[in-house]
This record gives C-alpha cells, sequence and structure tokens, in this order.
C-alpha cells in the first residue's frame, strides 16, 4: 500500500470554498483555516503541487472568472486517475500495440495514470518557476498526449458536476452560464431570445431535480 | 455445454428493433418468445441521477449504457493498404448495451427517408444516366418501395408518438410542414416542439434565401400522449440531457418508456439479461437450409445453447455481420471478385459541422432537446438538381438546439485567437461559450465496392473471436457534397448576423475521433438475389428461411436521414410477414 499523501493548500487560495473528501462528503473551508491537508488518492504531494500549478496556466484565475486552483482541478484529475478511467477499465487494451495514423484514435499501451506518471516527470519543480517559465515549459510539451490530457482533464474538472471533485461550489458553471441539471425550460423555451438566461445553477448532490416532475 | 428447452421464437438483441418485433409477436400471437440481451436491465427511475456529463456524454459510462468495448470492439482501416488498428476507445461509434440499447440514448431524430432513396440507382440513372455514377460504387435498389414502407412508418410514428409538422398529406402539398417529403397517410401525431432562439434565427435567415424550412420531426413529444397501445407519456421539458442519456420522464421516445410497458404484461415474453451470443447454429440435419438456435455465454461464464424455431437477428450492423461471419451462414463478400454478400455495403451518412457560427447575443444553449430545431431539405436527394454540381445526390441543411452541456462544447474561439490554453484562450472561450451554434449538414453516403466488413485477422474480443474489421473512406462525391453544404450552411449564416463565421475544414479521411453515427449501415443487406444480398425484402436470410434480421445492416446505403424511424418501421412490417404469412406456412416469403 502507497504512503498516504496529502495536498497541502492554504484555504485562502481556494478562496474559502467548498472541497470534497475521499467518501464524496463536502466540507466547507473558511480563509481562517490555515494551511489545509487534502488526501490524495493518486498523486504524490510534489506530483499534485505540480499539476496544481500547470492547470492553473492552463485555465487561469484572472478578471473573467476563477480558475483551475479554485475550481479545484487537481483534486478532481487525483480522483479520476485513481479510478477506472485512469486504470483504463473500459478501453480495449489487447495488443499488438501498433502505430497508425493519428486519426485512428490513440493506440498506446499506457493507461492514463501510466501517462501522467511519466508525464510529469517532464514537469520537475514546475511550481517553484515563475509564471512566464510555465507557459514556455508547456509550450515545449504542448503536442504531447500527455499535455493533451493535461488539457482536457483540467476542462472537465472545471465544468464537471462537483461530486467529481472539480467545478467546486459550482465555479465553472456560474462563471459560463450553465445551469446544470434542472427540472424544466418548458417556461423558458421559445423566450429570452437574444438575451442571457441564467438560472441558478445546481448540482446533481442538491437534489432530485426530476422528483416532482413524475 | 447446457441446452435449454426451445421456444418459438429467439430475438438475439434487446434493443429498439429486437424489443419491437418482441412486442408485436408478444402481443398478437401465442407464440412463446425469448429475448437475448448480453447487457443489464435499465430502470427509467434512475435516469434523474445519471444527468452527469462526465460520466454519461464524456466516459460514456462504459459497460451499462453503451458497449463495454474493454471486451469487444472493431478495428478499422481506410484501405486494404493500411494496418486495420482496433477502436481502443468509443469516439466514431456509440453502441448501446441493456435492455433498449442505444434507444435510451439516442437523439430521437425521426424524419423518413426521402421516397426514392429505396430505389436510389435506378432513380439515380433515370435521371443522370449510369455515366455519372462513381467508378466503384455499389448502388443498388433495396427491393421496397416508398409506397409500401408508408403504412408501416405511419404505425412507427404512433407508436413512438413522433412530433411533427406535415408536408404533404395525400399529395396536398402543406406549407410549413416538409413540402418536399414524401407523401404521408396522415399529420403527425403530436405538433412540432417549440423552436428555441438560435433555429428561429436559421428558420427565418433560410426563409429569406428561398428554402422551406421546416421544425424537426422529433420522437420526443411536445406534448401528453397515448399511443394507441395505451402507453401515455408526458411532453418534453427541454432540460438538454437528451443525446446521450435516458431521459427521466421518457418524453423522449425510448424503449423502456414504449415498448418495456407493453412487453411487460406479455407473459409469453422473456427477455433475459447477460446473455453473449456468440454463434448462431445451423442445422446441417434438415434438408433446406435451416438454423436451430444460438450459442451464448451467461453472466457466469457458462456457455450454453438456446434451440428456438425462428431465429431473428436485431444486434447493431456490426454485430449482425460479425455474427453471421463467425457463425458461417452464408458467404464472406470478397471485394476483389465481387462474390458473396455478407459484409458488402458498409455505408454511413456524413454530419458536418459546416458552419460554425459566432453571434452577438447570448443563445442559452443549454435549453433544448436533442432533435428541437429546423431542417432545410430543398438540396435533398431527388429535390436537387445534380445536373451541374459536382456530386451525386444530396442532403439536409440544419440549426438544432440539442442542449449543450459545457465539458464537451467549451472551448472554441474565433480564429485570431492562436492558443487554445492560457489566458486569452480562456477569456475568449468564456465569453464565446453561450454565443457559439453550428449549422450542420447531413448528407447522403453512397456504397462502393471498396467499404465494408469482415474479420479481423489480428484482434480479437474477450471470449476470443475475431472483431470486425471496418476497411472504409470517404470518396470525392462525399467529399464534394460536404463543400457543397458548408457552402449553403455558411450563407445562411451571413444571413443570420454571424459574427464571425467558421467554415467547415472538409471531409478528408474516414476518422475514428469525431463521434459520426452509431448507425453504420449494410453488411447484411437486403436485395433481389442472394448473389449480392444476405435477406430478401422481407429480412429472411436467402439461406436459412428460419432466420431473419433486424436493423440498419440490412440498409444497402445510406440517405441523409438517420435510420431509427425506418429501421423501426421496418421491424413492424417484419413482425406482420411473420404473424400474417410465415406462422402460417414457414418458409421463403419472397
Amino acid at each position: 500500500m502507497r504512503r498516504r499523501e496529502f495536498l497541502t493548500i492554504s484555504a485562502a487560495s481556494l478562496g474559502g470554498l467548498l472541497v470534497y473528501s475521499l467518501d464524496g462528503k463536502a466540507f466547507r473551508l473558511s480563509a481562517e483555516d490555515t494551511p489545509i491537508r487534502i488526501p490524495l488518492k493518486f498523486f504524490s504531494e510534489s506530483e499534485a503541487g505540480i499539476v496544481a500549478a500547470a492547470t492553473e496556466r492552463i485555465f487561469p484565475s484572472d478578471e473573467t472568472g476563477p480558475g483551475a486552483r479554485e475550481a479545484g482541478v487537481v483534486i478532481y484529475i487525483d480522483r479520476q486517475l485513481a479510478g477506472p478511467w485512469g486504470r483504463d477499465q473500459y478501453r480495449y487494451t489487447q495488443g499488438p500495440f501498433l502505430t497508425g495514423a493519428p486519426d485512428l484514435g490513440y493506440q498506446g499501451k499506457e493507461s492514463p495514470a501510466e501517462i501522467y506518471h511519466e508525464g510529469l516527470k517532464q514537469l520537475q519543480n514546475f511550481d517553484r518557476l515563475s509564471a512566464e517559465e510555465q507557459d514556455a515549459k508547456l509550450k515545449e510539451i504542448e503536442s504531447t498526449h500527455f499535455f493533451d490530457l493535461l488539457r482536457r482533464n483540467t476542462i472537465e474538472g472545471m465544468f464537471c458536476d462537483p461530486m467529481h471533485g472539480g467545478n467546486v461550489d459550482l465555479v465553472g458553471w456560474q462563471m459560463i452560464g450553465f445551469p446544470g441539471p434542472q427540472v424544466s425550460y418548458r417556461d423558458a423555451v421559445g423566450k429570452y431570445f437574444g438575451e442571457a438566461y441564467r438560472p441558478k445553477p445546481v448540482s446533481l448532490k442538491d437534489g432530485q431535480p426530476m422528483e416532482e416532475q413524475k | 455445454m447446457k441446452a435449454l428447452p426451445n421456444v418459438d421464437v429467439l430475438i438475439v438483441g434487446g434493443g429498439w428493433t429486437g424489443l419491437t418485433i418482441a412486442k408485436e409477436l408478444g402481443s398478437r400471437t401465442p407464440l412463446s418468445v425469448l429475448v437475448l440481451e448480453r447487457g443489464p436491465v435499465h430502470d427509467p427511475d434512475d435516469y434523474p441521477k445519471e444527468m452527469d456529463e462526465l460520466d454519461y456524454a464524456i466516459r460514456k459510462h462504459s459497460g451499462t449504457k453503451v458497449q463495454d468495448c474493454s471486451k469487444e470492439t472493431a478495428t478499422l482501416r481506410r484501405s486494404p493498404s493500411e494496418q486495420a488498428l482496433p477502436l481502443r476507445e468509443l469516439g466514431l461509434l456509440i453502441p448501446g448495451t441493456g435492455v433498449g440499447g442505444a434507444g435510451e440514448h439516442w437523439g430521437a431524430t425521426a424524419y423518413r427517408i426521402m421516397p426514392d432513396c429505396f430505389q436510389v440507382l435506378s432513380k439515380t440513372v433515370e435521371k443522370y444516366g449510369t455515366k455519372r455514377l462513381p467508378e466503384d460504387h455499389s448502388l443498388k435498389d433495396w427491393g421496397i418501395t416508398y409506397d409500401e414502407m408508408e403504412p408501416y412508418y405511419t404505425r412507427a410514428e404512433k407508436m413512438l408518438g413522433v412530433s411533427g409538422k406535415a408536408g404533404n398529406i395525400r399529395g396536398t402539398i402543406i406549407p410549413g410542414g416538409n413540402i418536399h417529403e414524401g407523401w404521408r397517410s396522415t399529420e403527425y401525431p403530436t405538433p412540432p416542439t417549440v423552436t428555441p432562439y438560435f433555429a428561429s434565427l436559421f428558420r427565418d435567415a433560410a426563409a429569406s434565401l428561398g428554402y422551406h424550412p421546416f421544425p424537426a420531426p422529433t420522437a420526443t413529444l411536445s406534448q401528453a400522449y397515448t399511443n394507441p397501445d395505451g402507453v401515455s407519456r408526458p411532453g418534453c421539458t427541454y432540460c438538454g440531457f437528451c443525446n446521450m442519456y435516458g431521459c427521466m420522464i421518457s418524453a423522449k421516445a425510448q424503449p423502456t418508456g414504449v415498448l418495456m410497458p407493453v412487453i411487460k404484461k406479455q407473459r409469453n415474453v422473456t427477455i433475459r439479461t447477460g446473455a453473449w451470443v456468440r454463434r448462431i447454429v445451423r442445422d446441417n440435419s434438415a434438408k433446406e437450409a435451416r438454423v436451430r438456435g444460438v450459442t451464448y455465454v451467461d453472466d457466469m461464464g457458462e456457455e450454453v445453447f438456446q434451440p428456438a424455431d425462428l431465429v431473428i437477428l436485431a444486434t447493431w450492423t456490426l454485430n449482425n455481420t460479425r455474427l453471421l461471419l463467425l457463425s458461417g451462414i452464408g458467404e464472406a463478400y470478397n471485394p476483389t471478385t465481387g462474390k458473396g454478400a455478407i459484409g458488402r455495403n458498409l455505408t454511413v451518412d456524413f454530419k458536418t459541422p459546416a458552419a460554425r457560427v459566432l453571434m452577438e447575443k447570448p443563445l442559452n444553449r443549454f435549453i433544448g432537446s436533442a432533435p428541437t430545431g429546423i431542417y432545410v431539405t430543398d438540396m435533398e436527394a431527388g429535390i436537387i438538381n445534380n445536373t451541374d454540381l459536382p456530386f451525386l445526390r444530396g442532403g439536409i441543411l440544419r440549426a438544432l438546439n440539442s442542449g449543450y452541456q459545457p465539458i464537451g462544447t467549451f472551448g472554441p474561439v474565433p480564429k485570431s485567437i492562436k492558443n487554445n490554453w492560457g489566458s486569452e484562450w480562456k477569456k475568449a472561450a468564456v465569453y464565446w461559450y453561450d454565443r457559439i451554434e453550428d449549422i450542420r449538414w447531413d448528407g447522403e453516403g453512397l456504397a462502393y465496392r471498396g467499404n465494408y466488413m469482415d474479420l479481423d485477422p489480428t484482434y480479437k474480443d474477450v471470449h476470443g473471436d475475431p472483431l470486425i474489421r471496418l476497411t472504409m473512406d470517404w470518396r470525392d462525391n462525399e467529399r464534394q457534397m460536404a463543400d457543397f453544404g458548408t457552402k449553403k450552411g455558411v450563407e445562411a449564416a451571413r444571413v443570420m448576423g454571424a459574427k464571425e463565421i467558421i467554415p467547415y475544414r472538409g471531409l478528408g479521411h474516414f476518422d475514428a475521433n469525431p463521434y459520426v453515427v452509431t448507425q453504420l449501415r449494410g453488411g447484411t443487406i437486403m436485395g433481389a438475389s442472394p448473389d449480392d444480398s444476405v435477406v430478401n425484402s422481407f429480412q429472411q436470410h436467402f439461406q436459412a428461411s428460419n432466420l431473419f434480421i433486424l436493423g440498419s445492416s440490412v440498409i444497402p446505403h445510406a440517405p441523409s436521414a438517420r435510420p431509427t424511424l425506418t429501421i423501426i418501421s421496418m421491424s413492424i412490417r417484419v413482425s406482420d410477414a411473420i404473424i400474417n404469412r410465415y406462422v402460417k406456412s414457414p418458409g421463403p416469403l419472397a
């Protein structure tokens, strides 16, 4: 069994928001809770620091809204890599592993978990670089399968249902105006032409939205 | 091997077509009917909990809703000189599994095929001569006509509760409906769904360009409806969790909501899940060629022989073809000699994002249902004049509001933004997220001698059986038509007042990455002769009269319309033929 690793972050960097524990329970951090330790399922502490920094450069926090750090993207990716997707449980993994045209899809033998472990070796000490140096480093690996995965996973972590560990407090959905799983837009469809209709977002854990429809 | 008691009718596959015939035979005859389905049972009461884009649309919840490709997939090559490689992840195709099959997560497009598609070869030659046909085409007439199909389309539309606006009722043209459609005996069961903002802009632009836009026919109900079987369902709430999801209120027609309520009442119908059929067993003792059942592996891993008087294969295009090849029932197609029929005419229609449109105002595009929106069929096959065009046949220009979720659709930006990560990209992608939508082109795919299926010599499934191998590429006819669709889409986008338009890059080569369509067609095609067809016009195997085949595998080419409504209608037709003729006098029906 692996040694239990923790991601140590200052609660202020999460803006005093929700995080999710290993068993999927949400707990709120307030800004006063100085350094907190979130248990990791897959990454080592140093790997988690690198992934947190890299995903923040891919999807930065800026004046248009929160980024990967506030959304908890690193926790999302950690949970995904520890789960069936990270282990390639549903991918066809019989050999031979031959190379072919890229448009025949990813043909490698390595699972997402293995691709991350390998890919992160190229980013040692990444979290200690300046923002400009970090961008230059990511530019170097931009065309790799690892980076493609990292970018895809960052978007997933920004906009997934919070039960997966990302999109903490629905920050991603609020930023783009996606309301999550809602009961009905029957009263809105055919209306609000040309104006933004923005119901308050809900997550699946907020309750079973369709119960009242039945 | 364990052998079970004989049944009258054995149906392999519990999706739209298999369950349609199970419902018809179960409720109209005393025959004992057994459906074998390798996936699990689906309970629509679970669907509200499944409104989760990550697990369902992105990870595709493998093994419970869609085929688990770690166990079985297909291989693909674009030409015989390329090494075929496995589709290691689902992307190009999203086949269903479990009771209801892909019918639980389908997009509910319910558009009838244009009449002349059924006679694609003779109608094309009649208009343009044989010289225009591509050199290596393998187009053929289907062996049934639209007029024969019309009553079955009507029955299927009533069963599903299709919402739409008729444009041609027995020859009377009705403005506002699809004036180019084949004649219909009656109006749609329910009126069209509500047209959302983006689609309404497209409708107005299309009308000003002289087209005849109309609301897309949807197997999602616009209002509460009770079908002829007495099954009641509510109207759509436009929640947007439609394509790739089961509908939690069954407003979308799905087998669990439309067929299972009837099937559950039939004591003569049994559905056995967890049954992975590996072979159809030939009856070598009979004078005429027949089959005598199937062998399957149950979910405990035990091999079972299930005998039956009549076997109906309803396992989707690729699996239907693969099971015949694995079982050696009929002759495999050889593209060099042109001999043999199993595997030939692998075809697919093509869907392109003809024009990606960036609009000034927000679109609220999370509101919608998969098929809700506007179609233009003025450029459909048989309507458009191909004389001066560099391609044959035609397609549909459309704008739908499918109800978008963010993971799959976040990211597109104006062309001036060169990065796809970092601050500049993020700002633009956030700003444009709800201002981007596609005008799409659905084009008809022709059939070619070189596009076919056979058994892969290298890759195997979890039981050690060879995977099906697809040899498939686009030809110039599809590429030219795609470019034409792009031109038309861009034209419409301009009239809509787009801030920016990103035209489709072109069709290039057949590609494993983007989703094309699950309903590949062909492999066990219907026709008049066993020389080039696997089944006759009643979808009965030429070499085994007690074996029928349902689904898109019998369709010899790929009209622009998604085939689901058509294959359900054809399954009702086969049910009638079995009940009215075959049961009374078993043997070849054509």
